[in-house]
């Protein structure tokens, strides 16, 4: 006992915090350095294991996407490029002010804290309000994961749809009602430290509905419309039943030769359709195939052709008017088997992605009440540096996203 | 203190805890022990936990084998019969490896070790780690509620096809794995930073013992590899959910894919299960032979570079699920190298003990079960790294054979070393070292007993997961449930001991084996907060100072006498005054 004896009673009262520690530091942590260094290599290496997370999926995409190039260009121009775009802004935007925010709190700007992680919090709400309009739309069309497909070019609007957008927005609306209600008694009862938080959140809580308008206002004026009403009055329309292919490759045989390209083009696609000599092929590989690097395909179509001037028919002629039973043959792009692994892709991608945004706003909550309580100062400022670290890598991934899923042209 | 035989010098003993620093009874109460943060009660938690976990799917064992008395199953009967046998053979394996093996050594013993070796006061999150514990519990009940709800039949590793299509509880299970890879995520994150940035002045990378070189490695690991099995499994729920028609052929998906997802976490998987046995095994030799260890940097070097190759011959688990010619061969040739490393550590410990000052004790037993287990384990998977003969071997009793040598022959027993060596630093009390040793001996027998013969059986033939077989195997597969049974009453012969050492057990000493390393430096049971100052770091594998002090039955570190130079004092006045007189 020579070297243990030496008072442990003294230094260690019950809850283990030695004296000379300031209220900060946890009682391990010999020095504030420390606790910082241990948190910084903490939250690194949770976003090395936050990459790899997203990582399988991004695989995925990629396997899929070599396998059936066609289709994810085909389904991709469901996607809004707009409200893409619009999301992505915000969430740059919102990187800038979290870094702000990481620098607020290092200068001891505590009312620029509390500023910037509000306004943070509410360009992740706007995010989360364009997505609200963007997922619900894609539901009422039918536009889902392989299992749930039951898009249709013929009827893209189904009417009787439930109404997605009440139910996305309904918990967000009741979080306001209760922001508010909160705002008004903690006016009422003359608490300063809540109306402190409570305002900025009521804002905050604002931003998911500005979100959504803003939503609305861009899909209605935006292209999206019209791709459905080119899906109506199309005469290639795919039918889903009765063509189970035993291969569900994307190579074509003979009779579907005829497959042209249908539906989702948007008008782009179809100024393509009609330039090309579609002779038998789809315009999508056709186009593909312009590409040099794309051997495989160019040498695919090449046999093809010669396959078919070896038989000495052409199946399809250029007057894309002609009525025939080979025209009712499955569309390759269209149908669940084969354009639901892009919105499964789609929804996995985007929809964990949203879940991230989602616990980031959670812990930008908490550093708001702790930023309001004035928890931060010059040696102590980790907590919001870990979090800005966060939410800078969940802005990066939806960078990775956007191109991935709304830009394939 | 008497200094008894020891030579003389200062002799450095902490001595015994006080009942208000022992870290078991510093404080009271079961909301002491469940909102803990000390990571020393976490680590008891979770061996409880474990060692629970290990009783039921050992269990199950029993119940296979038991089935598999008979050709044509002696357990169960009726039509059902064979889906009881799936839905057994599929939970022992789930529970065993997500519940025991990977949390058994980094999380059980790693808790309580990790930061005592290093000498720091606790690890460096430790609300995170009380976290960890709690998913754990969290996973450990999703898996019950499967076992209760519709049992599970698509095999540990959940395959799809099969899982999408099986009306099992493949949801409860594979939401449980989830949840326990986040827990297995922020022990390995917990460990990282704690090795990186919680080592007092003095423990510099090469003075860790072994153990923590182990723990790192295997983190490293955790951390990279567990998040892939989370979104895979995620992947799988969303299949089983939506149809996403990524992994289920049905919808133009590719089963394959799920396969290369799965083992891609689930080959570094078996390394997070081996890595930690090998640190515990190159402690144990070291100090149970009184020998530095040979090759120490070899050795921890070694642990990383398993770490690091292990990521890439995820392959060789899918020779024959169809993967291109030029794919299978890289993955045969890349599986071969992870050999050298492994051989490497067995070298060394052989090294160690040759010309080492061996005492037989319960630990080392099983530290010198455990390499000649796991070389028959790593020998014959050298058997399967081979194409040629893989083709011959794949699905058969020999894989069984051979992953239950390196499983249970290496990190079982290595786990068992491991808790018999620090269980005089955890509890505090000595056990009955025959009983130990007669417990080590009966499961070595009865496992070579058990699993020798199916070595024989998968080559053979004898396909793995079958409730029925050709008469032809009685015997051989007679032979191996007799063995189980064995090994079962060896397993539980350890757990009596150890039992009966916490009621009537001697004191420990604070050091009765003679190690080195900073646990040993501390009191058993370790006061709370481990050290009271930042300790001195030594060498961990030096035993030059380290003796035996027989009147008080522990070992002693002696500080040869020193003495201050130079011996006289200094004169009051200089020296060209002196010159005066």
């Amino acid at each position: 006992m020579s070297t243990i004896e030496a008072g442990p009673e003294t230094a260690h009262n019950a809850d283990g915090h030695d004296h000379d520690h300031p209220s900060f530091l946890a009682h391990h942590f010999d020095t504030p350095e420390q606790q910082f260094d241990s948190g910084k290599l903490g939250i690194w290496l949770f976003l090395v294991t936050e990459i790899l997370f997203f990582s399988g999926m991004f695989c995925a995409y990629a396997i899929f996407r070599m396998l059936r190039p066609d289709v994810f260009e085909g389904c991709s121009q469901f996607l809004n490029t707009k409200l893409g775009a619009i999301n992505t802004g915000v969430l740059l935007f919102s990187s800038l002010t979290m870094a702000w925010a990481v620098r607020c709190s290092q200068v001891e700007d505590n009312k620029g804290l509390v500023g910037m992680l509000s306004a943070t919090l509410s360009c992740a709400m706007i995010f989360l309000g364009v997505k609200a309009i963007e997922y619900s739309h894609k539901w009422e069309m039918g536009l889902l994961p392989a299992g749930l497909f039951v898009y249709d070019p013929a009827n893209p609007h189904p009417p009787g749809q439930p109404n997605y957008l009440g139910y996305i927005c309904a918990p967000f609306a009741l979080i306001l009602v209760g922001v508010v209600i909160w705002l008004i008694y903690s006016i009422v009862t003359a608490n300063k430290f809540q109306v402190a938080i409570a305002k900025p959140l009521t804002v905050v809580c604002l931003c998911f509905f500005v979100g959504v308008g803003l939503g609305t206002v861009l899909e209605s004026g935006g292209s999206e419309s019209h791709v459905g009403e080119d899906h109506a009055g199309d005469t290639h329309a795919a039918t889903d039943e009765g063509h189970d292919h035993a291969d569900g490759e994307s190579h074509d045989t003979g009779e579907e030769i005829a497959g042209v390209m249908v539906g989702p083009s948007g008008d782009p696609l179809l100024i393509v359709d009609n330039d090309l000599d579609v002779k038998d092929e789809s315009a999508v590989r056709q186009r593909l195939a312009t590409d040099a690097t794309n051997s495989g395909l160019q040498s695919e179509i090449e046999a093809r052709q010669r396959q078919s001037s070896v038989a000495g028919t052409s199946i399809v002629t250029e007057d894309s008017e002609i009525e025939g039973a080979i025209e009712k043959v499955e569309n390759e792009v269209l149908t669940a088997r084969q354009a639901g692994v892009f919105f499964s892709i789609y929804y996995c991608m985007t929809g964990i992605h949203a879940i991230h945004i989602l616990a980031g706003i959670g812990v930008l909550v908490w550093l708001l009440v702790r930023a309001v309580r004035h928890d931060f100062n010059r040696q102590y400022f980790g907590p919001v540096d870990y979090v800005g670290l966060y939410w800078h890598l969940v802005d990066l991934i939806w960078i990775y996203l956007f191109p991935l899923l709304y830009l394939i042209r | 203190m008497s200094a008894g035989s020891i030579p003389s010098g200062k002799v450095r003993d902490p001595g015994y805890p006080t009942k208000s620093e022992n870290y078991l009874t510093n404080s009271k109460g079961i909301l002491s022990w469940i909102f803990t943060l000390d990571h020393k009660r976490i680590g008891v938690m979770y061996l409880i936990g474990v060692v629970l976990a290990f009783a039921v799917a050992g269990l199950l064992a029993m119940v296979i084998r038991l089935h598999l008395f008979q050709p044509d199953g002696a357990v169960f009967s009726g039509p059902k019969a064979n889906d009881y046998y799936n839905q057994v053979f599929t939970l022992h394996g789930a529970i065993m490896v997500f519940l025991f093996i990977i949390p058994s050594i980094p999380a059980a013993l790693g808790n309580f070790l990790v930061p005592v070796m290093l000498g720091a006061k606790d690890v460096a999150f430790p609300r995170l780690n009380l976290c960890s514990f709690y998913l754990w519990v969290a996973g450990a009940i999703f898996f019950i509620s499967a076992l209760c709800a519709s049992q599970l039949d698509t095999g540990w590793t959940f395959y799809t096809p099969y899982s999408t299509s099986s009306n099992s509880s493949v949801i409860l299970a594979t939401s449980g794995a989830f949840i326990l890879g986040f827990s297995s995520i922020f022990t390995g994150l917990n460990f990282i930073v704690t090795i990186n940035t919680m080592r007092p002045p003095g423990m510099s990378w090469f003075r860790m013992p072994l153990f923590l070189w182990a723990t790192y490695a295997t983190s490293i690991i955790q951390v990279l590899a567990t998040p892939v099995l989370g979104i895979t499994l995620l992947l799988l729920i969303a299949e089983r959910v939506m149809h996403i028609g990524i992994f289920d052929p049905e919808f133009n998906g590719d089963p394959v894919t799920f396969q290369h997802f799965f083992w891609f976490y689930s080959h570094p998987a078996v390394y997070i299960m081996i890595l930690p046995a090998f640190g515990i095994i190159s402690d144990l030799i070291s100090v149970h032979s009184h020998k530095r260890i040979f090759g120490y940097r070899f050795i921890a070097y070694s642990s990383i570079a398993i770490a690091l190759l292990g990521f890439l011959v995820w392959g060789h688990h899918m020779f024959t699920s169809g993967m291109g010619p030029l794919t299978t061969i890289i993955f045969s040739a890349l599986t071969f190298t992870v050999s050298v490393p492994s051989a490497i550590k067995v070298f060394n410990w052989l090294a160690t003990m040759y010309k080492g000052s061996i005492s037989l004790t319960t630990p080392m037993c099983f530290a010198i079960a455990f390499i000649f287990l796991f070389t028959i384990g790593g020998l014959t998977g050298l058997h399967l790294g081979t194409l040629a003969t893989d083709l011959h071997l794949h699905d058969t009793y020999f894989v069984v054979a051979h992953f239950h040598y390196v499983m249970v022959g290496g990190t079982l027993v290595a786990f068992l070393g491991g808790v018999f060596h620090w269980w005089p630093k955890m509890f505090g009390k000595m056990y009955s070292e025959w009983g130990g040793r007669i417990a080590a001996l009966i499961i070595f027998l009865g496992f070579n007993l058990t699993f020798l013969p199916q070595f024989v059986l998968g080559s053979r033939g004898m396909p793995r997961r079958y409730a029925t077989y050709d008469p032809e195997f009685a015997y051989l597969h007679q032979m191996s449930t007799i063995g189980a049974l064995l090994l079962g009453a060896g397993l539980l012969v350890a757990l009596v001991v150890l039992l009966h050492s916490l009621f009537r057990g001697k004191r420990a000493p604070a050091n009765p084996w003679g190690g080195a390393t900073l646990e040993w430096n501390c009191t058993s049971p370790p006061p709370f907060y481990n050290f009271e100052r930042a300790p001195i770091v030594g060498d961990p594998y030096d035993f030059t100072t380290i003796e035996w002090d027989g009147e008080n039955e522990r070992y002693v570190t002696v500080d040869p006498e020193r003495e201050i130079a130079p011996e006289e004092k200094p004169e009051t006045e200089p020296a060209h005054a002196q010159s005066d007189h």
